[in-house]
């Protein structure tokens, strides 16, 4: 059966390089599931959890912050700003950024720095939900 | 004549400096494989990005009014130069060159009658352009990259980019910087930020040619979040090249160092020997002749 070449790469490094059955990417619009054969797209991601699937299980799973996914029939390109094994991921280490958020808020000289701030907060509050939710599943 | 001892104390003060530029070089050497290491890593994603913008930049030709990132101010009055240079010396002509180039850069436009701004990214050319054009200078950023460069030091440079073009503080930006060829060669390099050059319709067949991509949410609000990111990216593109080019250049200056230090030593144990021998033939003189004399 074909497969999905699929890529999650950070700027800075290439995180994973495999080909999988599945993609699960949370895109800006609603969650898609990349097959093989899917309709050329690229879209937002939003902060969440995607998933890579080989035969009917999911092998692994990877918390994002939010990027780009560029698909075509053969592969599935996610662009994350920040992505990490979601076994690597602690409640704890979410809770810090969290509150590392918030005193940036609260810090902040410039609306420009607050409006940033806020929305890196956003970001946290988003990954700290998709974390939860996974992990109780 | 200098005494034996003034050519003993030289020798060993040369030979201390040999044992520091040694060291350096080896330094150098270590972060340089790092250095390389860290741009080869960051390649996927710049292509990949390259890859989306320009398809999307395909479905953009043409059109007229995109954002003021990709279509730029409609002017180009205001130019921001970008000068990327190291935060220390000896590495050899690596921020001199950059500088250099950055001043041929800024003469030119002076004389074309546009107004110049100066970021300088890296203490080095900041000192050295202070001497001509410190009133053009409106930013400065120092000491990135420390210990290591981070995405994070890409983004600190491109927000502040950023913030100044919605502004309006300036319309074109360009970056001068030292492309990495090898140890021994690196290239300045002068590349466009601002409004960024498009990638050519070769690059676009393949996305023309086998598929015509949905966009989602849509081509505008994508491109809008994308473009500063591909600033951001470009942007830790040079910084990546710089540092891999700094490391080489000292490699490079220290190595010449050394060897340097290693001829002078050796002068100067030549004639340091001479001399002994010198003292040695006219004490013996003085022995012989005074003997014949009696």
């Amino acid at each position: 059966m074909a497969k999905v070449s699929f890529r999650l790469v950070m700027p800075e490094r290439e995180l994973l390089a495999t080909e999988a059955d599945m993609v699960v990417v949370p895109g800006s619009e609603g969650d898609f599931g990349v097959l093989p054969g899917h309709a050329p797209l690229v879209s937002t991601v939003r902060p969440g959890v995607l998933e890579v699937y080989q035969g009917s299980k999911v092998q692994q799973r990877f918390l994002v912050a939010g990027g780009f996914a560029e698909v075509t029939p053969e592969r599935c390109t996610v662009l994350a700003d920040e992505a990490v094994p979601f076994e690597q991921v602690t409640v704890a280490q979410l809770d810090d950024r969290e509150r590392n958020a918030r005193n940036d808020i609260s810090d902040a000289a410039t609306p420009a720095e607050k409006a940033a701030a806020e929305k890196n907060l956003g970001i946290v509050q988003d990954l700290k939900r998709a974390q939860a939710f996974y992990a109780s599943r | 004549m200098p005494s034996l001892k003034t050519y003993r104390l030289r020798i060993r003060s040369v030979q201390s400096t040999q044992k520091i530029t040694k060291a350096m070089k080896m330094v150098a050497a270590a972060k340089l494989r790092r250095a390389q290491e860290q741009a080869t890593a960051a390649r996927p994603y710049a292509e990949a990005m390259d890859k989306i913008l320009a398809s999307l930049g395909a479905s953009f030709q043409g059109a007229t009014g995109g954002p003021r990132l990709l279509a730029g101010t409609g002017s180009d009055q205001v130019h921001l130069v970008i000068v990327a240079t190291g935060d220390r010396g000896l590495c050899g002509g690596f921020n001199s060159t950059i500088v250099r180039e950055a001043r041929r850069q800024i003469r030119a436009l002076l004389a074309e009658g546009k107004t110049v701004k100066i970021f300088c990214v890296g203490r080095k050319g900041r000192d050295q352009l202070r001497r001509d054009y410190s009133a053009l200078i409106v930013e400065t950023i120092t000491d990135l990259g420390r210990p290591r460069l981070s995405f994070g030091d890409a983004q600190k440079v491109a927000a502040r980019v950023m913030e100044m073009y919605d502004a309006g503080e300036f319309d074109v930006a360009k970056v001068i910087f030292n492309q990495f060829k090898s140890a021994m060669t690196q290239v300045v390099t002068v590349q466009q930020l601002i409004p960024p050059p498009m990638p050519e319709a070769s690059a676009a067949p393949a996305a023309a040619g086998g598929a015509i991509y949905e966009f989602e949410p849509d081509e505008g609000e994508i491109l809008a979040d994308l473009l500063p990111r591909n600033l951001t990216v470009q942007i830790f593109r040079v910084l990546l090249e710089n540092a891999a080019s700094f490391y080489g250049s000292q490699m490079t200056a220290m190595d010449n160092a050394s060897r340097n230090a290693g001829d002078v030593i050796k002068k100067l144990t030549l004639q340091m020997n001479r001399s002994r021998q010198a003292s040695i033939t006219k004490e013996l003189i003085e022995i012989i002749s005074g003997a014949e004399a009696i």
